[in-house]
């Protein structure tokens, strides 16, 4: 009888050991595979502050062992790259303000005042979500070029005033964590439509509105195709665009390259992992589209 | 009384949006549609309707074969890569969701989907160098001779897809996490009592039940990886700044076609050919949900 138990107890302190191992290997797995993916940046960064015999060292340094400012003078003194970032910053900001305000709006309505003509808007948005940006950017570049405004924020922002995924979010947001009853409440007191929207809506959406602005941010920040053919002229590139030319030069070093690099990138992955809370809520809501 | 001034409200407040989402999105969505089927030269004056010309060029034309070529073959070389592997480190991050580190794979593994894409894949870019790259210098130490990754036709393509792969990780890592996390926990532990190990429960349980969300995240994959354009502009551009010379690219022939031979109606066709792609993924993935929500 006790050698039963002795035995049944062995078993589970086998067993938990086991699990033990089992997740001290996951997480060397996962430890490595993170670090794997941000290698390549942290390698961009570091070859930012080398000096060139350092950059063709084996194996590569991730702390320059003679840190060097030189590509980072280097690359501001030959581009206008402060120009470039402001570009961008500018856009991006606009751009999710933009998106803030369009998709506050029509996800409101949409959900609140319901008609068939609203289920007639709310199908056309949803089916144009469908369509990929750069199936439709030529006849925009068109309407950009009519009206003047090519190679400057206003032209970038023509193609980011909108986003149907935006509209769709704040939709479904206010669905879920807006009663009618809070509206109707506020009505019989005499409050106004368009006080409610403010001081009631606006308010009690500030989840699904962080998520948002982050995600419109990124998305024109990160933008390509629209910025290269709207943006022709130096002092009008965003960084992507500048860079991505810059990059094709024929007296371009790779220091320089990587200087310019990491002047994008670290503050951009600082405010990700700053914003990561909103980001994360933002994208995972894509995925609950059905 | 109250209820006409409500609709006033909503018409008003409504309709500015409505004009900006017809004046950026409907109107050159059917732009390109009218225009795929004229012959709509910027230099030209006259752009007449030529009916379905332009896509009968389009069946003749060797550079838009390579691309569309080249744009499939990457797009399911993303696919095949991403799609087991984020749904392996998912499943071992939500498995490990209570360890301290959890918030790093996170982080680690999502960063590459939100840094711009130009200096990540200038990162890449110098990896894959031939002269200066580690990864020649890395494969050497096991006897493999220099290669020029991106000056090679097949291997550029196989460097185009590592580094879209790279980036797609991130996004279906964290889909699949969500995907994880609705999933009923009792169906576990009534595995668990019967028995069936780890490995069984992600095989037998899992996989099944997240097949909506694998269609999701291989839908939205393959769309966002045909659409592929600055990751090729970046890494297969030569120092001739003559961008796209090794791997064309369906959006990269378009804009070529639009903006450099001023063909704007044929290019627009090809921006029909796309749409009608993604058209037929999106079909594709709402009929296999509905398959799988009928009775078997």
């Amino acid at each position: 009888m006790s050698t039963e138990i002795e035995k049944h107890s062995r078993e589970v302190g086998d067993r938990t050991f086991k699990a033990r191992a089992t997740n001290l290997g996951i997480d060397l797995f996962l430890g490595l595979f993170g670090l794997l993916m941000i290698l390549p940046l942290v390698l961009l960064v570091a070859n930012a502050f080398k000096t060139p015999q350092e950059m063709l060292s084996w194996p590569p340094t991730v702390i320059p062992a003679q840190p060097t400012l030189a590509n980072i003078e280097a690359v501001l003194a030959d581009t206008p790259l402060l120009r470039w970032i402001f570009n961008s910053f500018s856009f991006a900001l606009l751009s999710a303000i933009a998106i803030l305000i369009t998709s506050t709006i029509a996800g409101y309505i949409l959900a609140k005042f319901p008609s068939r003509a609203m289920s007639v808007l709310f199908a056309i948005i949803l089916a144009t979500a469908i369509v990929p940006f750069e199936v439709y950017m030529i006849p925009l570049y068109f309407q950009a070029q009519s009206m003047g405004l090519l190679n400057s924020v206003w032209g970038l922002l023509l193609g980011y005033l909108v986003m149907s995924f935006g509209i769709f979010l704040i939709r479904q947001n206010v669905i879920h964590s807006i009663p009618d009853e809070l509206l109707e409440a506020a009505r019989i007191d005499g409050a106004g439509e368009i006080w409610i929207f403010i001081r009631i809506v606006v308010p009690l959406l500030r989840g699904a509105l962080g998520a948002l602005f982050v995600l419109a941010f990124f998305q024109a920040w990160t933008a390509f195709a629209w910025p290269l053919i709207v943006a022709t002229t130096k002092d009008s590139y965003t960084i992507e665009v500048g860079l991505a030319l810059f990059q094709t030069g024929f007296t371009v070093d790779l220091g320089r390259l990587s200087a310019a690099s990491a002047i994008v990138l670290v503050p951009s992955v600082a405010l990700f992992v700053f914003l990561r809370r909103n980001f994360v809520q933002g994208v995972a809501s894509t995925g609950l589209k059905e | 009384m109250l209820k006409r001034r409500r609709l006033l409200f909503s018409l008003l407040a409504i309709l500015p949006v409505i004009a900006i989402f017809a004046f950026v999105r409907v109107y050159p969505i059917s732009e390109i549609l009218r225009l795929s089927l004229h012959k709509w030269d910027i230099l030209s004056k006259k752009k007449p309707f030529i009916g379905l010309r332009n896509f009968q060029e389009l069946l003749g034309d060797r550079l838009f074969h390579e691309a569309l070529f080249n744009t499939s073959i990457i797009a399911f070389g993303v696919l095949l890569i991403t799609i087991p592997l984020s749904l392996v480190i998912a499943a071992l991050i939500f498995h490990r969701t209570r360890s301290r580190f959890a918030a790093f794979y996170e982080t680690a593994v999502f960063i590459p989907h939100v840094v711009s894409l130009v200096p990540a894949a200038m990162a890449w870019k110098w990896i894959f160098d031939a002269r200066l790259g580690p990864l020649n210098a890395f494969l050497s130490i096991f006897g493999v001779k220099p290669m020029s990754w991106l000056f090679d036709p097949v291997l550029s393509i196989i460097c185009v897809i590592v580094l879209c792969s790279w980036q797609a990780l991130g996004f279906a890592v964290l889909i699949y996490l969500v995907g994880f996390k609705s999933l009923p926990v009792s169906v576990y532990e009534a595995a668990k009592l019967d028995g069936a190990s780890g490995r069984q429960s992600f095989w037998h349980l899992s996989v099944p039940m997240l097949k909506p969300i694998t269609l999701y995240v291989s839908v939205v994959t393959l769309v966002s990886a045909f659409n592929v354009y600055a990751q090729v502009y970046v890494l297969a551009s030569d120092a001739q700044g003559a961008p796209g010379r090794q791997v064309r690219v369906l959006v990269l022939d378009m804009l070529e076609n639009s903006f450099r031979n001023y063909r704007v109606g044929y290019a627009a066709s090809e921006a029909v050919v796309l749409l009608a792609i993604v058209l037929l993924l999106t079909f594709v993935q709402f009929s296999l949900l509905r398959d799988k929500r009928a009775p078997r």
